[in-house]
Order: C-alpha cells, then sequence, then structure tokens
C-alpha cells in the first residue's frame, strides 16, 4: 500500500516521457512535410512581450525574461531541427538602456548567466554545433558581459553547421553609421595611399579625375562589407511576438525585402504554431519573389 | 497542455497527409499545402482571442472615434494591388494604375483633412524598372499626366509636392514636370506631399554616406562627426520637417517593406491592410489611423 503513490509517480513519469517522445517524432514529421517547400534560410526575431507576460502571469519583474529565455531555446531547436541556417535575434537594444537601471542591470546579469551557459557541454550550441556572433556595440555594454561575449564567439569560431546572431547593445542606425565611419577611415586610407604615390604627378586633372573616381568606387558593397550583420544573409523572415508591427531599430538595412510576421503570442507564449504559420506565409510568396529577383 | 494538445494533433493530422499524399500523388505541392494551410492557421491564430484588437481589414471604425491630437504627423504608404485590381475588374493593367492615381489623391486629400502634415508615397521603385516595359512606358506617362494636370489643383489646396528618387532614368519630360511642380509648390508649408519615384531606400543611404565621404575628404567633417542626425539630414526625405514616418500603410496583404524607407521607418508604427490599394477608401484609412491610435509607442523604454 505505501508502494502506492510511488508506482503512481513512476507510471506517471513514464507516461510524460512516452508523450515526449510523441510529441518529438509527430514535430519531426511535420517538419518532413513542411520541408517539401522551400525553406527560409535565415529566420530573424524580436523578441518582445516578456515584461506584459511577467504582468499577465502575476510574476515578479524579472522572471518575464526567464521565461522568455526558455522560448528562446524552444524556438532555436525547431528552428535548427527544421534546417533553418541562420537565426538572429534582437536581444538587447541601445534604446533599452533607457530602462529603469534595476531592470537593465538585471537583464545585463541573466545575459553573462545565459551567456556563459552557452560554453556548457550539454548547451543547444554543441548539440546542434552553432557558430554565435554577438552584433552589436559591445563597448557599451559592461566588462563581464563583453568579455563572455567575446569567448563564445571564439570557442564556436569553428563550428558551421548553423549560426546564431545575437544582437546585443544594437541598433540599425548604429550599425549603419559604424560602417559609413568604417568607409570614411578606410577612404582616407586609400587617398594617403594613392596621395603618396601621385605626389610627383603634378597634373592637377588627374587629381581631380581621382577624386571623382574616389567616389565611384563607394557602392553599396563597400557599405554592405563594413556592417556587422555581413557575416550572414538577408533576413528572409521577420517575426516580432507579442502583436507590435513595427521594427524597433532593428536590421532596417536587412530587412527590406523580408517577409514580416507579428503573431499576437507575448514571447514566452510562443511556439511551434507560430514557427510554421511564418514559414507557410514564405512558402506562399516565395516562387513570386525569386521571380521578381530574376527579373532584376 | 495546449502544446501536448497541438502535438498530438499535429501526428494525426500529419497521418491524414501523408494518406492524402499518397493518394494524389501526382497532384501539385499547392493541393497538400492547402490542407496544411486550413489546419496550421486554425491552430495558430485560435488562442489569439484579442484578436479584435488586430488589424484585418474587417470592421468600420467611425471618424468621429479618431482623435485629432493623437493623429499621426507623417503617414507613409505602398500603394500594392493596382494589377490584382485591375485584373479582378476585367480591366486593363494600366486601368489599374489610373485607378491608383486617382486614389492617391483622395487619400491625400482625406489625410490633409484630418490633420496629418506629411503624406509619402511610393509611387515607383528602383525595382520596378525590371517590368514589362510597356507597363514601366505607362505608368512614367500617367505620373507626367496627373502631375501636370494636378499643379493648379495643389496650388488651390497649398499643398508642397516634393518628388524623392535617383530622377536620372526617368523620361526628360516627366522631369521637367517634376521641376515645375516643385517650383510652384515650394512656398507651402502646411501640407506636404512627398512622391517616392525611382526610389530605393538603400539606394537612399548610400547617396547619404558617399555624401558624408565627400565632405570629409575635403576635410568639411571629421569622422567622430558622423552620427545619426548627421545621416538623417542627408537622406532625401530631409525635404520635410516630419521626415520619419509615424505609419507605414501597405495594401494587398503583403506584408514587407520592399525597399521602401529603410532608416526612417526605425520607429514607424506599420500597418498592413488586405485591402487592394485601388479600394482604400475612406473607411479603410479610419481604420489604420485608429489602429494607429490605439497603439503604445514605447521606443524601447517603457512600460
Amino acid at each position: 500500500m505505501a508502494e502506492l503513490p510511488g508506482q503512481i509517480r513512476r507510471m506517471g513519469g513514464g507516461i510524460s516521457q512516452l508523450l515526449e517522445q510523441i510529441c518529438g517524432f509527430s514535430r519531426r514529421c511535420l517538419f518532413q512535410v513542411i520541408s517539401m517547400g522551400p525553406i527560409p534560410n535565415h529566420l530573424a526575431f524580436i523578441m518582445d512581450g516578456n515584461r506584459r507576460y511577467a504582468k499577465k502571469c502575476g510574476l515578479e519583474d524579472g522572471s518575464g525574461h526567464k521565461a522568455g529565455f526558455s522560448a528562446l531555446m524552444l524556438m532555436l531547436q525547431y528552428c535548427y531541427e527544421l534546417g533553418i541556417k541562420y537565426v538572429t535575434i534582437y536581444a538587447f537594444s541601445i534604446d533599452n538602456f533607457r530602462r529603469q537601471p534595476e531592470e537593465v542591470q538585471s537583464l545585463m546579469d541573466l545575459m553573462l548567466e545565459k551567456i556563459n551557459s552557452l560554453l556548457e557541454k550539454e548547451s543547444i550550441v554543441h548539440q546542434y554545433g552553432i557558430r554565435v556572433y554577438f552584433i552589436g556595440n559591445l563597448a557599451l555594454l559592461n566588462d563581464q558581459v563583453r568579455v563572455a561575449a567575446e569567448k563564445v564567439m571564439k570557442a564556436t569560431a569553428k563550428n558551421s553547421r548553423v549560426v546564431l546572431l545575437i544582437c546585443i547593445a544594437y541598433n540599425s542606425t548604429d550599425e549603419i553609421v559604424q560602417a559609413v565611419k568604417k568607409s570614411c577611415i578606410n577612404k582616407s586610407d586609400n587617398i594617403k595611399a594613392s596621395g603618396n604615390y601621385k605626389h610627383e604627378d603634378a597634373d592637377s586633372d588627374v587629381e581631380r579625375k581621382d577624386m571623382e573616381n574616389q567616389e565611384e568606387r563607394i557602392q553599396l558593397v563597400d557599405i554592405e562589407e563594413n556592417m556587422q550583420m555581413s557575416v550572414a544573409p538577408n533576413p528572409d523572415i521577420l517575426i516580432r511576438s507579442s502583436g507590435e508591427a513595427r521594427l524597433s531599430n532593428f536590421l532596417l538595412w536587412q530587412t527590406g525585402n523580408s517577409q514580416l510576421c507579428s503573431p499576437a503570442a507575448l514571447w514566452p507564449e510562443i511556439g511551434l504554431r507560430h514557427l510554421v504559420w511564418a514559414i507557410l506565409n514564405f512558402q506562399r510568396s516565395h516562387s513570386y519573389l525569386e521571380k521578381r529577383k530574376k527579373q532584376l | 497542455m495546449l502544446s501536448l494538445l497541438s502535438s498530438l494533433l499535429s501526428l494525426l493530422f500529419v497521418f491524414l497527409i501523408s494518406f492524402f499524399i499518397i493518394i494524389t500523388s501526382r497532384c501539385s505541392f499547392s493541393l497538400s499545402l492547402l490542407n496544411l494551410l486550413g489546419f496550421i492557421k486554425f491552430t495558430a491564430l485560435k488562442d489569439d482571442d484579442d484578436n479584435y484588437k488586430r488589424d484585418e481589414g474587417t470592421y468600420v471604425v467611425r471618424e468621429e472615434e479618431l482623435q485629432r491630437e493623437l493623429m499621426p504627423k507623417h503617414v507613409a504608404v505602398i500603394m500594392d494591388g493596382n494589377r490584382r485590381w485591375a485584373k479582378r475588374a476585367g480591366l486593363l493593367t494600366s486601368q489599374g494604375h489610373e485607378a491608383g492615381a486617382k486614389r492617391l489623391i483622395q487619400f491625400s486629400e482625406l489625410c490633409f483633412k484630418l490633420g496629418i502634415h506629411t503624406v509619402s508615397a511610393f509611387a515607383f521603385s528602383t525595382e520596378n524598372w525590371g517590368r514589362h516595359k510597356v507597363e514601366v512606358k505607362c505608368l512614367m506617362s500617367l505620373i507626367q499626366h496627373y502631375l501636370k494636370s494636378k499643379i493648379q489643383y495643389f496650388q488651390r489646396e497649398e499643398t508642397r509636392v516634393s518628388v524623392i528618387g535617383n530622377l536620372t532614368k526617368i523620361p526628360e519630360s516627366l522631369r521637367r514636370t517634376i521641376h515645375e511642380i516643385e517650383a510652384a509648390t515650394k512656398s507651402y508649408k502646411k501640407k506636404h506631399l512627398i512622391l517616392a519615384i525611382d526610389y530605393s531606400g538603400r539606394l537612399d543611404i548610400l547617396r547619404a554616406c558617399k555624401s558624408i565621404v565627400k565632405k570629409s575628404e575635403k576635410g568639411l567633417i571629421q569622422e567622430e562627426d558622423v552620427d545619426e542626425a548627421l545621416i538623417e539630414r542627408e537622406l532625401l526625405t530631409d525635404c520635410t520637417e516630419f521626415s520619419s514616418p509615424d505609419l507605414l500603410i501597405r495594401t494587398s496583404g503583403e506584408q514587407r517593406i520592399s525597399n521602401f524607407f529603410l532608416w526612417q521607418l526605425a520607429y514607424t508604427e506599420l500597418f498592413f491592410s488586405p485591402v487592394l490599394w485601388p479600394d482604400f477608401d475612406k473607411d479603410k484609412l479610419v481604420e489604420a489611423l485608429a489602429s494607429f491610435q490605439r497603439r503604445e509607442r514605447r521606443f524601447g523604454c517603457q512600460i
């Protein structure tokens, strides 16, 4: 009689394990079916709604972000199982530094904890062979977080199966400004180099033409090369949770032709069904977009 | 619990789909996709119970419900759907574009009446040069006809008209008309209509960067002077006081920016309407504005 609760618990554990396996199997079958159509190469997420989720569930302030992290791990698992090679997430914007100092600090602490956990053997990084990039103005972060981020980037540099880009202390306008600054520096270096070479040539016509040529040499590729996000192709789909339909200064340059989705679910509530719906929508318009790309 | 249920339903559904695929093995991909779409849409949207707040283009809002003080200062619009509208109505593509042009005049008139200062419209993108030559020629002559015939109208309405874009590939006659209308209306300050013709968001940013690099080469600015404000001043949208749109409307159900304003849309609220552009009437505009007024704009911080 005394053994009964233990037996029931073991049985319950066994049933939930079985159900988990059934879920995993059905999910893989679903992914097989979806893979019959085109699969996006790069998916981007704006993880919005953690604070509203905490408020809605009556949790304490930092718990929304913790729940958001669990949802993120699940989404990454689904994306990499489906065969999506690049995933970008908007973890922390430069605008977010203007939040309450306590919230910013707790976010930094959570990020430090989770960045360090990426290096553990059981982490998702090792499970899927993820190469991790941290994109943003890392100089704005505190030393601990920055050092941890650089450590993870170095440790995963040899991975090549799939890529995770974590945008932290990031604003798209800031990314473009940095790219322009780099272009300015590169061009002035080029001028100095060519100026030294042309020193003996006193022909002013040649100099004027040279200046014009330099301007022509600044092409789209120069800006793009200097963008931090140049390590990945442009996103095919951008998903923003919580129903808000705006970009909030995220990947403005890169999402010019991306499919935009804004499911109403808050980020911790996001699930497989939202991802699948976004991909099916992408597949619907994919052939038309490919045709247009060929026209250009 | 919910994810467990949806996974079990997915499993059942997968067996049905496999059965269906075997039976219809010669059918096209889209047939099985329809089943998938139906089921996934059901599960993806059924927990969006507060969907009545979502903007689906399905309910009517009255103009009186809008608040004047919450009106956006700058509304941008991607006028998509003219060709599909013409096909649906059994008309020629050119007639679809003509209906679209008429709609733009009505749209901007309505916006200005509601207190919006700037309206910008994506009339012709750099990517549109890839369309059929006949269609491109027709679009160019349509734009020219409308601009030429509406000069007096815009003067009467005291609306400033600006055209932004590359403008080097467009016909000479259209370029002349553009200069004419810009000169005739440049003194008006209360209402501003911006037409983006041969415009690309990326090329706009590139142009601004080229200008900055050129100035830095001449020693007019230093590398540390380069910041967001400087780039904004160099963009083509610097012709208006409110260069960043508060609201972007795209019609016809497509959910993409398609290389329209990129930098300028950093904090813009996006509204996607399933309605085709020539059908985007006053009710739809009021609905878009009501959606905008309901939104909580946090700019990354407060909640």
